[in-house]
């Protein structure tokens, strides 16, 4: 596609092709639902361990709600073996009638809202599991036959060299503006790759371990998560560093120009600075 | 320049109300449509066929060293039935109990705690893996599912194996569970009647309770008084194929 001038020294330039602009949407979708019904599913059992088995005495990470000497209710969460009090948000917290009750992740992060739903939980956990999974084959399949992945993802040796520069530029909130920002910044490339060829895949492979029918036909992926319940301890962090990965990607439009990189993911277009001629 | 600007407006409303089904409220609403839940249960069928295509049809569990064995298997849901007729067979040891086999089968059968000890039978080291997410692992001896299938006779038309309960669940009736053929044919589904070198105890099913351990907790049924072969569960409970189902569970469990 060719570039649009406009007025005022900037142009239109063509940034995200059709397919990577349906997939990021869909999987946006997919995430967010995913982690909301995970959570949800979390609820059942908020108790997290290491192994095979669960150790119900020793777990890594709990959520409980308990009753004080002066007959108030309050939320715990132990953290290898450390208390720390989460009143209203972990263990107990509203219900929605202004009632507070025990549940380890409170109802404005649960799909649904209300807890116990654990069998909806997961009813939606899988369907938006399949929808990661298929919109991920799609756009990996896609973007390695279009050579998206080699072109523009794998860091150049060029890029590897201006690691430092890329991080002193994101401290200072200096974002490219011209040319050079129609291609990825190599952190963006490095960050890009680890979530969509190792992060995820690890999770999925994390929830498949959990899943007793894949364990006896894939025995290996208990042995590379050390376990049933070390799967569903990994897929749990995982959970987070996604959630993480995201606020930093969505603090990141924002600040290099919000309705700019709305404009280009969701129209493929991108207005730039024209560069000044030398 | 103009259609790059319309365009945009149009995708950003879009989003805006994609944004605004996700809403909290939205979701909830939309998650008691009828319609909605129809389309998010088509993925049952998907994780069902697709796990089946690539574990194959007799897919073995691990099984475990005796180390390995939970010091307290946590006793789940029913632990000690109240009902008078389950008391009076606990009372007198099982010794009036039967396992009745019956439905679509060539031969139906009575079979004694004894004789259900004559099978064929096997012991496993196996993980139990709850819905709610915990795993405990036991070792289990009992009768080889598919053997007993084998002496009734199981008549081509069958495509489930249902179990019956003697524990009663509030206004739902008994307990109750299935599973298609093939799950029952697997080598390590078993009608538990051991755990860990024991006789299986009230809490955690006696006199016999099902393994099936390609799949969740909620399908060992335990306290298992009569199985039936059937081409359909529908006419059974709310017709979801067993009590947790008939709850909103999926039916397939091994995921």
């Amino acid at each position: 596609m060719t570039d649009i001038s406009l007025s005022g020294g900037r142009k239109l330039v063509y940034r995200h092709r059709l397919v990577v602009r349906i997939t990021h949407w869909f999987n946006a979708l997919a995430i967010v639902c995913l982690f909301m019904s995970g959570l949800q599913i979390f609820n059942a059992h908020p108790e997290l361990y290491w192994g095979p088995k669960s150790t119900f005495d020793h777990p890594i990470l709990s959520m409980s709600a308990d009753t004080d000497d002066d007959n108030n209710d309050y939320g715990t969460t132990t953290i290898f073996g450390h208390d720390f009090d989460t009143t209203g948000v972990l263990g107990l917290s509203s219900n929605g009638n202004g009632q507070m009750v025990e549940r380890g992740f409170p109802r404005w992060i649960t799909l649904p809202s209300a807890s116990p739903e654990l069998a909806v939980g997961r009813r939606l956990h899988f369907f938006f599991a399949w929808m990661l999974t298929i919109n991920g084959l799609i756009y990996m399949g896609s973007s390695l036959l279009n050579r998206h992945v080699q072109r523009d993802l794998v860091p150049t040796k060029q890029d590897l060299s201006a690691v430092g520069k890329d991080i002193v530029n994101h401290i200072r909130l200096r974002f490219p503006r011209g040319e050079e920002s129609r291609k990825y910044g190599v952190l963006q490339k490095i960050t890009y790759l680890a979530v969509v060829a190792v992060i995820v895949p690890l999770m999925i492979l994390a929830g498949l371990t959990m899943s007793p029918r894949v364990d006896a036909g894939f025995p290996f992926l208990l042995t590379l998560f050390d376990g049933r319940q070390s799967a569903r301890t990994v897929h749990f962090v995982i959970a987070f560093t996604i959630l993480g990965f995201s606020m930093i990607h969505i603090a990141m439009v924002v600040l290099s120009g919000p309705i700019n990189n709305l404009r280009s993911i969701v129209t493929g277009w991108s207005s730039i600075e024209e560069d000044k001629a030398p | 320049m103009t259609d790059v600007k319309k365009s945009t407006r149009r995708a950003f409303m879009g989003l805006a109300s994609a944004g605004g089904l996700l809403t909290l409220t939205g979701c909830d609403k939309l998650i008691s449509t009828p319609w909605f839940m129809n389309v998010i249960d088509s993925a049952e069928a998907l994780s069902r066929s697709v796990q089946r295509a690539i574990t194959g049809s007799r897919p073995v569990a691990r099984e475990y060293a005796e180390s390995d064995i939970s010091e307290n298997f946590r006793q789940n849901g029913t632990t000690n039935p109240q009902n008078a007729s389950y008391q009076t067979m606990v009372a007198n040891g099982f010794a009036d109990w039967y396992l009745e086999v019956g439905g679509l089968v060539d031969k139906p059968l009575k079979l004694s705690l004894a004789a259900l000890r004559q099978l064929p039978a096997r012991t496993q080291i196996t993980r139990h893996d709850c819905v709610e997410g915990w795993s405990d692992i036991a070792k289990w001896t009992g009768a080889k599912l598919s053997a007993v299938l084998d002496i009734a006779g199981v008549k081509p038309e069958a495509r489930y194996v249902m179990f019956f309960c003697a524990d009663p669940m509030g206004m739902n009736g008994n307990y109750y569970e299935s599973i298609d053929i093939p799950g029952a044919y697997q080598p390590q589904t078993i009608l538990a009647y051991e755990i860990n070198d024991q006789t299986l105890p009230v809490a955690h099913g006696a006199p016999i309770r099902l393994r099936y351990e390609t799949q969740l907790g909620y399908k060992q049924a335990k306290y298992i008084m009569r199985i039936e072969l059937v081409d359909s569960y529908a006419k059974f409970g709310r017709g979801k194929g067993g009590f947790w189902e008939d709850q909103g569970y999926e039916w397939y469990a091994g995921i």
